[in-house]
């Protein structure tokens, strides 16, 4: 059976996929050369900041959600993952452990976001 | 639009409703590679086909629907909002890019792909108001690459082989 030929993939598709390619990988690259060490783990539930753990104290927290469930914080050895929740999807417990600045664990069943934030000390004014 | 053909084009969409729904339950049942937000999205293969065969409003149809059902079945309405939101920014961008009429399935299907993600990313960016958010952007752009490839492959080849069988 012949393939219709206009379902052929084209010269114009392989350039899309190209660009979009390339734009992604320059911004995977110009994120990962513009990373700073992270100083403090903030905690935000539906956009609010609830709590601020520094980075370099390894502890153990349970954030508790609007909606009840919960996400279970570790920080150690300079890093925030998140090892346990009580959302049904666990995709933030799948999501790798975060240490530089403006890295984020995402949990959207809870509408908590960790966050690893900057350099400059807690209440300092830097701009 | 005579009755027949209507009745024909109502059915054909149901079906690929059905397609899609099936192939969304069959994805949900094989492992995931533990990246969040990155899978095939082998459903969108029955989009693609309602998007050539049928047009832009169908393909619409069945891809809301399908999502809808999906949600009210399995997973619940927090998570169908983000799925409508990749879904929705999907559809637009895959209708602009079969008008333009110098892609493929595979390139219409492409953007449909990094749209999904996209919209999705933008959703939660919204939601969670969290910018930083974006910074998944990228990678899961080019996971949206590879299933668009993939997914555009698939529909091209149904496209121009089901033509025979159904009347489409």
């Amino acid at each position: 059976m012949n393939m219709d030929k206009s379902m052929k993939i084209r010269k114009s598709d392989v350039v899309l996929i190209a660009v979009c390619l390339l734009l992604a990988l320059l911004a995977v690259l110009a994120m990962f050369l513009k990373r700073e060490n992270g100083a403090r783990v903030g905690v935000y539930v539906d956009g609010e900041l609830t709590a601020v753990y520094p980075l370099d104290t390894d502890t153990t927290v349970t954030l508790t959600a609007a909606n009840g469930s919960f996400n279970t914080l570790v920080i150690e050895d300079g890093r925030a993952d998140v090892t346990d929740a009580g959302c049904p999807d666990k995709l933030c417990v799948n999501m790798h452990s975060i240490a530089y600045a403006g890295e984020t664990i995402t949990c959207l069943p809870n509408k908590t976001v960790i966050k690893i934030e900057g350099g400059a000390p807690e209440g300092v004014d830097v701009y | 639009m005579c009755t027949e053909l209507k009745t024909k084009r109502m059915t054909t969409m149901a079906m690929l409703t059905a397609v899609a729904m099936i192939l969304s339950y069959v994805e949900a049942m094989l492992p995931s590679i533990g990246i969040p937000g990155v899978k095939m999205g082998i459903a969108n293969i029955a989009v693609v086909f309602a998007l050539y065969r049928l047009g832009w409003r169908e393909a619409v149809a069945v891809s809301l629907v399908r999502v809808v059902l999906m949600a009210l079945l399995f997973t619940g309405v927090g998570p169908m909002l983000y799925s409508l939101a990749g879904a929705a920014l999907s559809l637009v961008l895959m209708g602009l890019m079969k008008k333009s009429g110098i892609f493929s399935p595979v390139g219409v299907s492409v953007a449909g792909g990094v749209g999904h993600n996209a919209g999705q990313v933008l959703l939660a960016m919204w939601m969670l108001e969290t910018q930083e958010i974006i910074y998944y952007l990228p990678a899961l752009a080019i996971s949206g690459v590879i299933s668009g490839v993939l997914i555009g492959l698939a529909g091209g080849l149904l496209i121009s082989r089901m033509k025979n069988v159904s009347g489409y």
